[in-house]
């Protein structure tokens, strides 16, 4: 099982900085997924890790041991490309049976081990068929037989399941996992579904413009985002601008527009110093009447959608600022929603769900514009 | 276990190498430019005080200048010409719903395409004249001169916008022409004003295509022109009396004009609009009737058989009549004019061997480097461009230019500068071919496959040459063919060695005295063995892969 170390990977393509000085540690057998938007990094990350592109600067080491002069074919990695790439011309079996081929094994040996991994991803049975021939579950299937047949115990894996439905895309991805930890391979896993990531990563990386924002299990980066941007792309929050006007203990005021005081559960920023506070939509709570004063804020709804398993209300508070809260939906029925649009509301926040972030140099509207 | 013989595993080895891969990609791009591209035009330019001797013999000036605009001219109506009849056959197999009927037409369309052009000459030169066409009157229809001249390029060209609009109507998205006739435009009107503005590239590859092969063509042109002269025709003449001023001068000014005209078409094709914003809804309407629809199909294959089919195919006619009076004999025994014949046939396939192993040996490391983008996009493009050059230039004009330039290399053979100049002529087939080949590969395969062990060489064994392998064949068969026609560089570079093409115009200029069976016989063997080179070439390249 290899380990991957990089050690401040540069990669420019003209203006554009598609990696800038990117660090990461993957541990042996670890399943790592690299989350981000569409430009992020994400693919660049993959292929300057298997030898597809040559990095401008920094330093890639598999194994302790540094490959910056060696060709793909020599890394030991079996690179998945979105659209899967199996060989058109060349049935399952001899896509799978291509990598030993390649090494020079002997043709009736290489189809032993091919056949051996069809049976693992259960495909024996389409062996002669074409990739044509086979569903986008099969071909997604058959590409990481490939992989695995080549003996690469590194897994590079880019948007594997970006091109299957919904339904295929869950089921998948669990079998991935397996299939990876019964193997014992270490998997770099690339996606820009949050809720794939969370759902089968032991590690999550979270890319932006080039740049690793933060490396962590899901549920570290679900309860203590690093940054406004990965607080927005795993999970989804609330984004509220204001000024740190008092401390107290480890508490801070902070106070937002119009003069409404929020008392967040976080000693960070200095008094006078502006500040994005974030909240999870799930955490918005929306009450009819306010107990107390402090932590609520008035409002009304404007809009509302039933998204299956929550209902998300679209809020616009008194100060202006408008904020998303998503209300479980399991114990309404049709006809008796909690709320309406148009009713006034008081949404409140509970102090320590609550994050402070410094404001962003370029504003919150840019940080966030990826979305 | 693992096995492989030491020889690829070595080369395998040094796949790898970037400095290898380098060397090989320099070698072709110094190869192609050094020998392939700048040759033909250095060669006219090396001759440059001889083109102002032109001027001083305003007769012989005169006669070229109309020579030059005869082939412009005859050159811009054929193109015009074949898009409009061609297009609509391109269209009848293309959405004919009997697929059987669309086959067949499709490859009777094909038969112009693989017939040797000179054998096509003779062909419309007899079918124009008394024994085919004009039998009933006893006279021919048309005499040589430049209406025969249109006639067989009509032909030969015909075919050419069949394939490629046949080829881009099958890959064209025929939702977009649904869309237009859902918001209520005519089947007409829909394939006016949306489908042939989507594939304006084709139509423009088409009429360029046309175009240059209508330009470049020598072998049957001279056997139909009788004494009205265009370029190509006025170069031969030129080069028979041993003129070198106005032959330097035409194949200069159609050179140079030629290369203009195509930088012109390339640059300003993809810009030019089709006036398409004029709608008639009632007379498209009508015209989009199934009477209309009918009447239209029964002109075009009417067109396609009475100007193409039948006057490529009238050649059979003395061949045939060869087979009754003796002349088979003569032929098998070398009698009296055949004593030369075979010999020059095994001219023509060796030297068209020897070029295309060339064009595939430097062709495919080109196309690779201009389809993967190697050497940056704008160099691409200029490589790009220059292959395309030699397709433009009229043959018989790179063949002056060739022996003008290699001619002062003695020690070179001339059955090489035979090969060089039919490597000139040929090569922007095979490599055209393969570059859109390539292209149509995705980058991921090849990236996987290197990524799963698999070392450079290995993966173009294995991935890239399987997945480009009828585009390969196809570009070999086109290059080979062609090499197998030439004509006009021929004409300009061999003194002693005479291809059967060479031969043949001979023959028919009535320079050799002969009989039309004779020239019937010697132009069918010709075509036979074209046929079977074409079955052998396809058979060698499907076994190899």
């Amino acid at each position: 099982m290899p380990s991957i170390r990089l050690i401040s990977v540069t990669k420019r393509f003209k203006d554009n900085v598609a990696l800038d000085r990117a660090s990461l540690n993957v541990r042996s057998g670890e399943y790592v997924c690299v989350l981000g938007p569409t430009g992020s990094g994400k693919t660049t990350l993959l292929r300057v890790i298997a030898g597809l592109t040559q990095p401008d600067s920094g330093q890639l080491l598999i194994d302790g041991k540094s490959v910056d002069e060696m060709g793909p074919e020599d890394r030991g990695t079996a690179y998945v490309p979105q659209q899967y790439a199996l060989f058109p011309h060349l049935t399952v079996l001899q896509n799978v049976a291509f990598s030993p081929l390649a090494k020079g094994y002997k043709k009736a040996e290489a189809f032993e081990i091919a056949r051996k991994v069809l049976q693992t991803v259960k495909l024996a049975h389409r062996e002669g068929a074409f990739p044509s021939e086979l569903s986008g579950g099969m071909q997604q299937r058959v590409t990481l037989a490939r992989g695995i047949a080549s003996g690469a115990r590194l897994l590079l894996l880019d948007e594997p399941l970006g091109a299957l439905d919904a339904r295929l895309r869950m089921e998948l991805r669990t079998e991935l996992r397996r299939i990876a930890k019964d193997l014992s391979l270490t998997a770099i896993h690339v996606t820009h579904d949050q809720k794939e990531a969370m759902s089968i990563a032991d590690t999550i990386v979270v890319l932006k413009d080039g740049n690793i924002q933060q490396t962590g299990s899901p549920f570290h980066l679900y309860q203590d985002p690093a940054s406004i941007f990965v607080s927005s792309f795993v999970g989804g929050s609330n984004f509220l601008p204001g000024v740190v006007v008092g401390i107290e203990g480890t508490n801070s005021l902070v106070e937002l527009r119009d003069g409404i005081r929020i008392r967040v559960h976080q000693r960070s920023h200095r008094r006078g110093e502006p500040v994005i506070l974030s909240v999870r939509q799930e955490l918005t709570i929306l009450r009819n009447h306010a107990d107390e004063k402090e932590n609520a804020i008035p409002g009304e709804i404007r809009g509302t959608s039933f998204v299956g398993d929550a209902i998300e209300y679209d809020v616009e508070l008194d100060n202006r600022e408008t904020v998303k809260c998503k209300v479980p939906s399991y114990y309404v029925s049709e006809g008796s929603l909690p709320f309406q649009t148009g009713e006034r509301v008081f949404v409140t926040i509970d102090p320590h769900d609550c994050n402070l972030y410094s404001e962003p140099p370029l504003g919150l509207a840019k940080e966030l514009e990826a979305f | 276990m693992r096995c492989r013989c030491g020889l690829l595993r070595t080369l395998e080895k040094y796949s790898s190498s970037k400095r290898i891969a380098l060397t090989i990609y320099v070698s072709s791009v110094i190869f192609f430019v050094a020998i392939i591209f700048l040759p033909p035009l250095l060669g006219i330019l090396m001759k440059w005080p001889s083109l102002f001797q032109m001027f001083e013999t305003p007769d012989l000036l005169a006669r070229a200048q109309s020579a030059i605009v005869a082939s412009f001219a005859i050159a811009l109506a054929i193109s015009v010409l074949d898009l409009i009849a061609a297009l609509p056959l391109a269209w009848f197999i293309a959405r004919q719903t009997s697929k059987k009927y669309a086959s067949v037409i499709d490859t009777l369309a094909d038969i112009p395409f693989i017939i040797p052009t000179v054998a096509l000459g003779y062909s419309v030169l007899l079918f124009w004249g008394r024994e085919g066409a004009g039998a009933f009157t006893g006279n021919a229809l048309v005499s040589p001169g430049w209406l025969l001249i249109v006639l067989l390029h009509f032909a030969f060209s015909y075919p050419v916008v069949v394939r490629v609009m046949v080829g881009a109507l099958q890959d064209y998205e025929r939702t977009l022409e649904t869309a237009a006739r859902t918001l209520g435009a005519s089947p007409l009107t829909a394939v006016r004003t949306v489908s042939l503005s989507v594939l304006k590239p084709a139509l423009v590859s088409s009429f360029l295509l046309a175009f240059s092969r209508s330009l470049s063509e020598t072998g049957a042109t001279v056997m139909v022109a009788g004494v009205f002269e265009n370029g190509t025709v006025f170069i031969k003449n030129a080069s028979d009396a041993g003129l070198v001023s106005p032959l330097v001068f035409v194949s200069f000014v159609l050179i140079a004009t030629s290369t203009l005209m195509f930088m012109i078409i390339r640059i300003l094709g993809p810009r030019l609009r089709i006036p398409v914003s004029k709608v008639w809804p009632h007379l498209e309407q009508k015209l989009s009737d199934r009477g209309a629809v009918r009447t239209r199909d029964l002109l075009t294959i009417a067109v396609f058989a009475f100007f193409v089919l039948v006057p490529s195919l009238f050649v059979a006619l003395p061949g045939g009549r060869a087979l009754t009076d003796g002349t088979v004999g003569q032929a098998i025994s070398g009698f009296g004019v055949w004593s030369t014949y075979w010999g020059s046939v095994a001219l023509s396939y060796s030297v068209a061997i020897c070029a295309t192993l060339l064009n595939i040996l430097v062709g495919l490391p080109l196309a690779i480097l201009i389809a993967r983008r190697r050497i940056g996009s704008a160099a691409c493009t200029i490589l790009d461009a220059a292959v395309n050059i030699p397709i433009v230039i009229p043959s018989i004009a790179v063949g002056v230019s060739l022996r003008l330039f290699w001619g002062g290399y003695t020690g070179i053979p001339e059955f090489w500068l035979l090969v060089l100049a039919h490597l000139t002529v040929t090569n922007a087939y095979f490599v055209r071919s393969m570059i859109s080949a390539f292209e149509r590969i995705p980058p991921e395969l090849e990236e996987v496959a290197r990524t799963l062990g698999a070392k450079p060489l290995t993966v173009f064994r294995k991935v890239t040459i399987p997945l480009a392998k009828y585009s390969m064949i196809s570009g070999a068969v086109m290059a080979f063919t062609r090499s197998v026609d030439e004509t006009g560089a021929t004409l300009a570079v061999s003194k002693e060695l005479k291809t059967a093409p060479v031969l043949l115009v001979e023959w028919v200029k009535a320079t050799v005295p002969t009989s039309p069976s004779t020239i019937g016989l010697g132009v069918s063997v010709l075509l036979l063995t074209s046929f079977a080179s074409l079955l052998v070439f396809k058979l060698a390249a499907r076994r190899s892969f």
